[in-house]
């Protein structure tokens, strides 16, 4: 059983320090924010290697970071065995929102992929089924964007009241 | 039920006008098509369960739009299965009518200012006949829907002149004498939709 700051001393000795940078003090529990371009080998590593063996991702959600002009990409990790937890932060710009898939590394990561590139319009490259998963396929917008306007009418039906 | 609680006399011929029998056997084998969409679905699975039982009324849910004459639209309709609910509903072979229950399909419910992905009224893609109040409605307000229904069928007609969307008055004037009319929204609108309840409670009390 790895603590966060233990988890980010591996990683920063496999990846280097700029690969990921620690967050200690924050409220609830720490986490780490990874490069973007790089969370796919983080999280096979994470999975493979032995002592972590992060084989459950128990959540990934999209965020949207409005002031920033952000999006994000939160990893809840667990090891069954390890019986451990990790929580990885990907942050990218709002204007190119895409980084690697972890779909072949977790199976749970599938669906959850699906819904933030539904709600968010964050791309996931190498994706196998890159579709909307819960808004129709001719939906227009990302609605848990926080500036997300609402289109007037879908299919002649009119949205708002 | 009001036609066999009387007695024969003689031989087994019921002397009815035409469109009153066949209003009745309609009334009587509301067949609804069985889906539901939300919690209201919970409700309606009560309402057909043994404690309220609805095949009572002749009420059993078919799998088939092609065999279904009312569509009880229980729950939130999203804008995507909207189009699904106008297809279905599209289906249903006439005459066919909709029951729309609960407050997401009457008007879009708890949704109706920030769910971006609710129909804000089931009314707004199909025709609907009775709307039920509630969220969830409890099950007698959807048997009370399915009276309000059964009125409804009773006074529709087959006569020329008669506009069907419209409110109706039956009167029976005794012998073969029936006088149906039209009328606009009004306190005797209201009273003449309760009259066939009325009248079937009148001929059991003098049946016993």
């Amino acid at each position: 059983m790895k603590t966060t700051e233990e988890l980010h001393q591996i990683l920063s000795g496999q990846f280097g320090e700029e690969a990921c940078e620690l967050k200690a003090d924050e409220k609830v529990a720490p986490w780490i924010i990874v490069k973007p371009d790089l969370i796919r080998d983080i999280a096979k590593y994470l999975r493979d290697e032995k002592g972590l063996r992060f084989d459950s991702l128990m959540c990934l959600s999209g965020v949207h970071y409005q002031k920033e002009n952000e999006l994000g990409v939160t990893y809840h990790l667990y090891s069954t065995t390890e019986k451990h937890k990790l929580t990885l932060k990907v942050i990218m710009p709002e204007d190119d929102a895409h980084l690697p898939t972890v779909e072949q590394i977790w199976k749970t990561a599938d669906w959850h992929e699906r819904e933030a590139y539904d709600m968010f319009g964050i791309r996931f490259d190498g994706h196998p089924d890159p579709r909307r998963i819960l808004c129709p396929d001719d939906w227009e917008g990302y609605p848990l964007r926080k500036d997300y306007q609402v289109q007037e009418f879908y299919r002649g039906m009119k949205v708002e009241y | 039920m009001g036609l066999l609680d009387k007695k024969y006399q003689d031989s087994n011929i019921i002397v009815v006008s035409l469109e009153k029998a066949l209003n009745w056997a309609r009334k009587s084998s509301l067949w609804y098509m069985q889906f539901g969409l939300a919690c209201c679905a919970i409700e309606m699975m009560a309402t057909a369960a043994s404690r309220y039982d609805f095949d009572r009324f002749g009420i059993i849910p078919r799998s088939s739009p092609r065999q279904a004459d009312v569509m009880i639209v229980a729950g939130t309709v999203t804008l995507k299965m909207a189009t699904r609910i106008k297809r279905l509903y599209e289906q249903m072979s006439e005459p066919r009518y909709v029951i729309s229950m609960g407050s997401c399909s009457n008007c879009g419910g708890p949704y109706w200012e920030h769910g971006y992905h609710v129909l804000k009224g089931v009314d707004r893609v199909v025709p609907v006949d009775v709307y039920v109040p509630g969220c969830p409605p409890r099950p007698e307000a959807l048997l009370q829907g399915f009276l309000h229904l059964q009125n409804k069928i009773m006074n529709e007609t087959l006569v020329e002149g008669i506009n069907p969307d419209k409110p109706v008055v039956i009167q029976d004037k005794g012998g073969d004498q029936i006088d149906i009319k039209n009328v606009d929204e009004t306190d005797e609108h209201k009273t003449a939709q309760i009259e066939f309840p009325q009248q079937d409670v009148k001929s059991k009390k003098e049946g016993a």
